[in-house]
């Protein structure tokens, strides 16, 4: 049943990346997007992660994307449908590239189950183990705020940067 | 001070000067939007408040060299790697910002705003240098690049640097994304993304090698477009002419300079054991843009331009050290870091001065006559021309001879030559500007004392050219301290050549 799920989900997800691509309209782009961003959250789900899934449909699906759409049209963009896509050999090149990786990790993950490194993921029972102990939320705030504290404090000033950046730049007056 | 790293709260420690300079950082930024918009700050008051910050970051540096850390699995190391990074850092931050208030009141720009970016963006480049994950190395990457960003676009009033802004983060977030896919694949192939543990994995040829030789190609790719490697240099010219001029001066010196730090530590910790991969790689990266880089620089009549070329092929000369990746290219590495940042932060000092502190009289004709108008910053415009050249007598010659010398000692011989060869080149198209400067009388009809240099500016063109003269002679004293930096790395080399068995 979650190898179904997983399928269709991974299915939509690389259909809708594909539409991104090739669609003339960028508020078709960006509903091509909102469906990929929505079967990843599926496949978050599928893999236990559901605080994740949830944060994925509110913050990406949801706040980005309708940011994104406000920007399309305050700048009234989406009425240009000229042909931007590079057509012949860059096309072909790009898909391969896309494909030959794509290939990659199949040929790399197929009956790779005994392989030692393996041992360095949780796998399916430490995760169930690890949601009983701490909750979802509890198995993400928990190494966000221990073992990662840096990297939290240092995305706060990241976003500072980009905040004072984003105000220096585009202040009514200067 | 022994720190195990036990608790989250030795992070504190390892990380104080960080934290000092972030916090002063945001002093600045209040200090700044206090005032209203009718009389905004001064600029020189603001960058005297920036320069105190640099300074206590730069006495915690020191105090740190009193700390080690007993734990190889933090997220931030307390090396002598680092600690010279953060040096290397703090200089060019506070050139930089010596440089900058006469710039900042021609340009009417935002001075409080101007000097956090510059500060934030050190904090960014000093995380970079200290940590050993590469998450954290991802996010302080970014930390430093969304400040260059802004600081490209920064004068509002400047077409070409809203232009040079949008083009630096369109190609800086594509890059971005090349190295967050190789971060992502490394950690896919060896379960860590903490270098030392990757370095373990990948010696015991443990893990998903394919996955492994994509991740770090990937990562390759995502580091060469930050140090503007050829073929990865498209965006260079672009956005170092266009950005404001100290924003120029801090790009091509200290982010530059980060972004070698952080290429050295990951391919120097994590993947040693792929020496024999990467090393073709890094070779015709580094040949290429020696020659491409200098070549394409004799045609430019554009002075800033032609530094924006000159920079690109300092990396090639710098890639050199990476392919060489034995001790002393390393420790010649760091020596070439420091210097280098001098003198461009230098050059780009008397360009500003000569252009006005606009960005319109950059032509290599603007300089004719300046040598006898105003002769003591000809001097050292002079001096710093020479350095970059790689002429006897300056620091940039003795950051040569080392960056030679380990290319020597691993026998890339093909290397070594094409650097003498194309430092020969270089000297034209430096010359030429001391040529104009010296040799040109000034056009008719010009009046000559325009060029107004205040104090501090012209104190710190003194400086650093008394600190390149003073490395050009004794440079003992700096080599033994970037080889202090550079133990433990690159060692690799030397086993494969049998030297270090």
């Amino acid at each position: 049943m979650a190898d179904i799920f997983f399928f269709i989900f991974a299915a939509t997800a690389i259909g809708g990346g594909i539409g991104v691509v090739l669609q003339k309209n960028p508020v078709g782009s960006l509903l091509f997007m909102v469906g990929t961003l929505a079967s990843i959250a599926g496949i978050y789900v599928l893999l236990d992660a559901h605080f994740l899934a949830a944060i994925q449909i509110m913050v990406y699906a949801g706040a980005v994307m309708v940011l994104f759409l406000f920007v399309i049209m305050l700048l009234n963009l989406g009425h240009d449908y000229r042909d931007d896509i590079k057509t012949g050999l860059l096309l072909f090149l790009a898909f391969a590239t896309a494909g030959a990786i794509g290939g990659l990790l199949a040929r790399q993950l197929r009956g790779a189950a005994d392989n030692p490194i393996l041992a360095h993921f949780p796998g399916p029972e430490g995760m169930e183990q690890l949601l009983a102990e701490q909750g979802i939320v509890g198995a993400i705030a928990r190494p966000l705020f221990t073992d990662y504290v840096v990297a939290f404090e240092l995305t706060g000033i990241l976003l500072l940067v980009a905040l004072v950046g984003a105000v220096a730049i585009a202040k009514r007056k200067v | 001070m022994t720190l195990d790293f036990a608790s989250n709260a030795d992070y504190l420690w390892a990380l104080l000067p960080e934290i000092v300079l972030s916090a002063w950082a945001m002093v600045v930024l209040l200090a700044g939007v206090r005032r209203p918009h009718e009389t905004p700050a001064s600029p020189e008051v603001m960058a005297w408040l920036s320069l105190a910050g640099i300074a206590i970051a730069a006495g915690v540096n020191g105090w740190l060299y009193g700390v080690t850390s007993t734990d190889p699995t933090a997220m931030i190391t307390v090396d002598g790697f680092r600690l010279f990074a953060n040096w290397i850092f703090l200089l060019g931050a506070a050139l930089t910002i010596l440089i900058a208030p006469p710039y900042v009141a021609r340009q009417r720009l935002q001075a409080g705003e101007f000097y956090t970016l510059i500060l934030l963006g050190t904090v960014g480049m000093m995380f970079m240098g200290g940590t050993q994950n590469l998450i954290l190395l991802f996010l302080a990457l970014e930390t430093m690049s969304v400040a260059a960003y802004v600081l490209t676009a920064y004068n509002r009033r400047d077409r070409r640097s809203a232009e040079g802004g949008l083009k630096y983060f369109l190609l800086g977030s594509f890059s971005s994304g090349f190295l967050l896919y190789g971060i992502a694949l490394v950690w896919g192939a060896t379960g860590s993304v903490h270098l030392p543990e990757i370095g373990a994995t990948v010696e015991a040829g443990a893990g998903f090698t394919g996955l492994l030789l994509a991740g770090m190609a990937l990562l390759l790719i995502g580091f060469a477009f930050k140090v503007a490697a050829v073929p990865f240099h498209m965006w260079t010219p672009d956005v170092y002419e266009g950005a404001p001029s100290p924003s120029t001066a801090f790009m091509a010196a200290a982010v530059k300079a980060a972004s070698f730090i952080a290429f050295v530590r990951v391919f120097m910790e994590a993947f040693p054991a792929l020496y024999e991969s990467w090393y073709p790689i890094m070779w015709w990266l580094a040949a290429l843009t020696m020659v491409v880089a200098n070549v394409v620089a004799l045609s430019q009549t554009n002075v800033k331009r032609m530094l924006a070329y000159s920079s690109v092929a300092h990396g090639g000369y710098l890639l050199v050290a990476l392919a060489a990746a034995n001790q002393m290219a390393m420790a010649g590495l760091l020596f070439y870091l420091l210097v280098y940042t001098i003198m461009n932060v230098g050059a780009f000092g008397v360009l500003m001065v000569v252009s006005n502190y606009g960005e319109d009289r950059l032509q290599v004709e603007d300089y004719a006559g300046f040598g006898w108008t105003r002769p003591l910053l000809a001097v050292l415009f002079t001096i710093f021309l020479l350095s970059l050249a790689g002429f006897p007598g300056t620091g940039g010659f003795m950051a040569k001879i080392y960056l030679l010398q380990g290319a020597v000692d691993s026998h890339l011989w093909t290397l070594a030559v094409l650097l003498v060869l194309t430092t020969v080149v270089s000297y034209y198209y430096y010359l030429r500007v001391a040529w104009f400067m010296w040799m040109r009388p000034a056009p008719e009809g010009q009046t000559p004392g325009s060029y107004w240099a205040p104090l501090p500016l012209s104190l710190a063109l003194i400086a650093g050219a008394g600190i390149i003269l003073y490395l050009g002679i004794f440079p003992s004293g700096l080599l033994d301290g970037a080889m202090a930096g550079a133990e433990g790395l690159g060692l690799v080399r030397d086993t494969l050549l049998g030297l270090n068995p």
